[in-house]
């Protein structure tokens, strides 16, 4: 097989497993902070017992995104070391400044969380929950920048083939990071909010746990509620830059195969390159054009106006996109209900719906992956957007059969640590925040 | 001098620093992972040790992400090379990392499968303590390049006898740094065994020492003239020898901080054999990567530059803070 491609299907399979985890870190970490804010306040153990139970499912996570993470930091070098080569003077820094400015913090204050508790002050233990929840999303906020140049290179100029930073700044501030940010981060509090939750109201329905399970998923419950509904505005936003900055990948998202005046907006199809048109689309007229232009009648550019060469996997890109717009909707509708049922006063009885809480746990983790497959996909086919292209990204060095030898070993690797991650989680859970304690065995 | 020139040596010292401080930190979490078999005896001596390092290991790996990210940032094309060029070396530490980093936890919460996340700890702390050293000793020996400076040997190249000499010397040094910080952090029998263990590891790592040296001279032109060299050698053989003659005493902190000396006096003889060198190349010294004909543009290692005097300052005042908390013998 073709070295790029197998370069690629490991970078998809590593970076594809890392990315369970940051998204889940991050909702963790706003949702232990409101704990110990509480706590804090109103010295009441309840919190310090739930915020404990939290940090414990923390320390695991987190364990979790190391370990996978160190290996993506070495691949730009191990299998992409043209790209390295080429844009190493502009992409090195954001991902040297991760760990300077906030892995450090994040390793260090969550050593501090997890086996502290009893060797440092009330305050300086909330200044650490603090920093661990600051510095988790500011870890993110580099990977996200290192991301968004990808996708949207500024602030730089090609000498000899190689990508020169011209604007430090420039390149920082590129077109999507802003925005990526904080749907990505908004992502991630989705995600947390309705795993605590999930797990509160799994407590709910076995009867056990009940004094601590309430105010979890009452905490939990309303950040899921205003997060889902406000990550709309955010998609949204996130879209009218794709379509602005890479037009011919939101005409990939949209699978719009002619450029035209009042475009409409796919809502479910299987889109067809052979025949360059959508099987059993569903489509609202005009809306496309409403909703990047604000304009019923405004002009979008369609597939057929970019050169093949450039265009990604119109499938993919179409699928994982509406894949993650459909779960979004779904999260939409769940917080709508759960508002209600929590303004009602009947949540915690209505157990049809806690059931749901608990089943829809692992939905936020499927959009975030299929939201970030989008992104990746629909940049194709190149590893810098209109700079390089992904087929002369990769290492020229390494044989084939090497990639093809750690790609089996990771996924065997990674499929025995993640059957091991979820029995470990669910013990976790089934002994509850009554019976957690933090730290080793015995300690 | 003109400014590119003083940046791009000022990084090769800062790239050198970040590897000291994960060597010295990360340095002893490593070589308490493969002692385990030697110093635990029974479960509360395993519990003891992860209490020792559990607070802060994770926190001393972050200097090898940061030194990896560095090195990418200030010197791509020697990134990229020894990256790609030491595929299938990387990959095996890569792999022992991955295991390394769950099976402190995964040993405290799968009690079904606790020898096997002991085992994963033990080996996957070992192998990159090997390989670090063989790496290095590599890029130092030099390896086989091309005009597009892609490494064109093979795995096989890898193991010559400078570098696996610097590997178990590395590896010794590593062991070292587990002892010391183990005897500092441990009481009774197990901190005994400890410091047992340590005076018979200062030997190995002195012997090490001369025997890379002595390679290095057959190997390597010039290097026994090298007058830094044989200055930070002088440096590691004392505080070695000071390691030896107070690691029994009441006060650990000193032997840690001399085995920690000796570390950084490692790093001081790579660095003086190598500036201005990172990679050399054994064929043609023209096709040599150093941090002249490696570097990015004074821009980025400007920019570099500031991040890092920004934030490394913070980093070392709450890591410390962070060492005063868990400070003392742990305690079950």
């Amino acid at each position: 097989m073709d070295a790029v491609l197998l370069s690629r299907i490991q970078f998809g399979l590593t970076a594809g497993f890392h990315f369970i985890f940051p998204p889940l870190t991050l909702g963790l970490t706003l949702v232990i902070l409101i704990l110990e804010s509480i706590y804090y306040k109103t010295d009441s153990d309840l919190y310090k017992k739930i915020s404990n139970f939290l940090i414990k499912v923390l320390g695991l996570v987190f364990v979790m995104g190391v370990a996978t993470g160190i290996v993506l930091e070495f691949s730009f070098g191990t299998n992409w070391s043209n790209y390295s080569r080429m844009v190493g003077d502009i992409f090195g820094a954001p991902l040297a400044a991760e760990g300077v400015f906030a892995f450090f913090m994040e390793s260090v204050f969550l050593g501090l969380l997890v086996f502290g508790r009893n060797r440092i002050s009330r305050g300086m233990y909330l200044l650490s929950a603090f920093l661990v929840f600051f510095a988790s999303h500011l870890s993110g906020l580099w990977i996200i920048i290192a991301n968004s140049w990808m996708q949207t290179p500024a602030g730089f100029a090609l000498e000899g083939g190689r990508a020169i930073l011209k604007d430090f700044f420039a390149a920082v501030f590129n077109d999507s990071m802003l925005i990526r940010f904080l749907h990505t981060i908004m992502g991630g509090w989705i995600t947390g909010s309705l795993f605590a939750a999930g797990i509160g109201a799994w407590y709910l329905l076995k009867n056990r746990d009940q004094e601590t399970a309430r105010p979890l998923i009452t905490i939990a419950l309303w950040i899921f509620i205003a997060i889902s509904l406000l990550q709309f505005g955010s998609g949204h936003g996130h879209s009218v830059q794709v379509a602005r900055t890479q037009p011919a990948k939101m005409a990939a998202f949209e699978a719009l195969w002619h450029g035209q005046n009042g475009a409409p907006m796919s809502v479910i199809g299987i889109p067809d390159p052979d025949q360059k048109k959508t099987h059993l689309e569903i489509a609202v007229p005009k809306l496309l054009s409403i909703a990047i232009y604000f304009d019923p009648e405004a002009r979008v550019q369609g597939l057929d106006e970019f050169p093949e060469d450039d265009l990604p996997s119109i499938v993919l890109s179409y699928l994982t996109y509406h894949g993650m717009i459909g779960l979004g909707s779904l999260f939409a509708l769940l917080a709508v209900v759960s508002a209600f049922l929590m303004l009602r006063k009947k949540l915690f009885e209505t157990r049809w719906f806690l059931w749901i809480l608990v089943l829809a746990i692992p939905l936020p983790f499927i959009a975030n992956e299929l939201g970030w497959m989008a992104a990746e996909f629909g940049r194709q086919p190149w590893a810098v957007y209109k700079v390089l292209r992904t087929s002369e990204a990769a290492s020229v060095v390494v044989p084939a059969w090497q990639i093809l030898l750690s790609i089996i070993a990771f996924s065997v690797i990674y499929c025995l640590l993640f059957a091991v991650f979820l029995k470990i989680l669910f013990s976790i859970i089934r002994k509850g925040p009554e019976k957690i304690t933090l730290g080793y065995v015995g300690e | 001098m003109e400014t590119l020139q003083i940046l791009q040596i000022i990084w090769f010292l800062l790239i050198g620093a970040l590897f000291i401080g994960y060597s010295v930190l990360d340095g002893f979490d490593l070589g308490i992972g493969i002692l385990l078999p030697f110093l635990a005896k029974e479960k509360k001596d395993i519990i003891a040790l992860f209490s020792a390092i559990g607070p802060v290991w994770d926190g001393n790996e972050v200097w090898l992400l940061t030194a990896g990210g560095a090195l990418f940032a200030a010197f791509p094309h020697v990134y990229a090379t020894v990256f790609s060029g030491f595929y299938l070396a990387l990959m095996l530490v890569l792999f022992a990392l991955i295991f390394r980093a769950v099976s402190l936890e995964f040993w405290s919460l799968d009690e079904q499968r606790r020898s096997f996340w002991k085992w994963s700890f033990i080996i996957g702390s070992a192998l990159p303590s090997f390989l670090f050293g063989v790496a290095l000793g590599n890029v130092i020996q030099g390896i086989p390049l091309n005009d597009k400076m892609e490494f064109t040997g093979n795995f096989f190249t890898l193991l010559r006898p400078f570098p696996l000499a610097t590997g178990l010397l590395g590896l010794s040094a590593i062991l070292l740094q587990g002892c010391t910080y183990g005897a500092l952090k441990t009481e009774g029998e197990l901190h005994d065994r400890t410091v047992a263990a340590g005076k018979i590891i200062v030997i190995i790592y002195a012997l090490l020492l001369i025997l890379s040296t002595i390679i290095s001279g057959i190997v390597i032109p010039g290097s026994l003239s090298n007058i830094s060299a044989w200055a930070s050698t002088i440096v590691v053989l004392v505080a070695l020898v000071i390691t030896a003659l107070r690691i029994d005493k009441k006060n650990g902190l000193i032997p840690f901080f001399m085995s920690s000396l000796s570390f950084i006096g490692l790093w001081g003889i790579a660095g003086s054999l190598q500036f201005p060198n990172l990679v050399r190349a054994t064929n043609g010294s023209e096709l040599n990567l150093s941090i002249y004909n490696t570097s990015s543009t004074q821009l980025t290692l400007t920019v570099m530059l500031i991040i890092a005097l920004i934030g490394m300052p913070l980093v070392v005042g709450y890591t410390i803070y962070a060492y005063r908390v868990f400070m003392g013998k742990v305690k079950l």
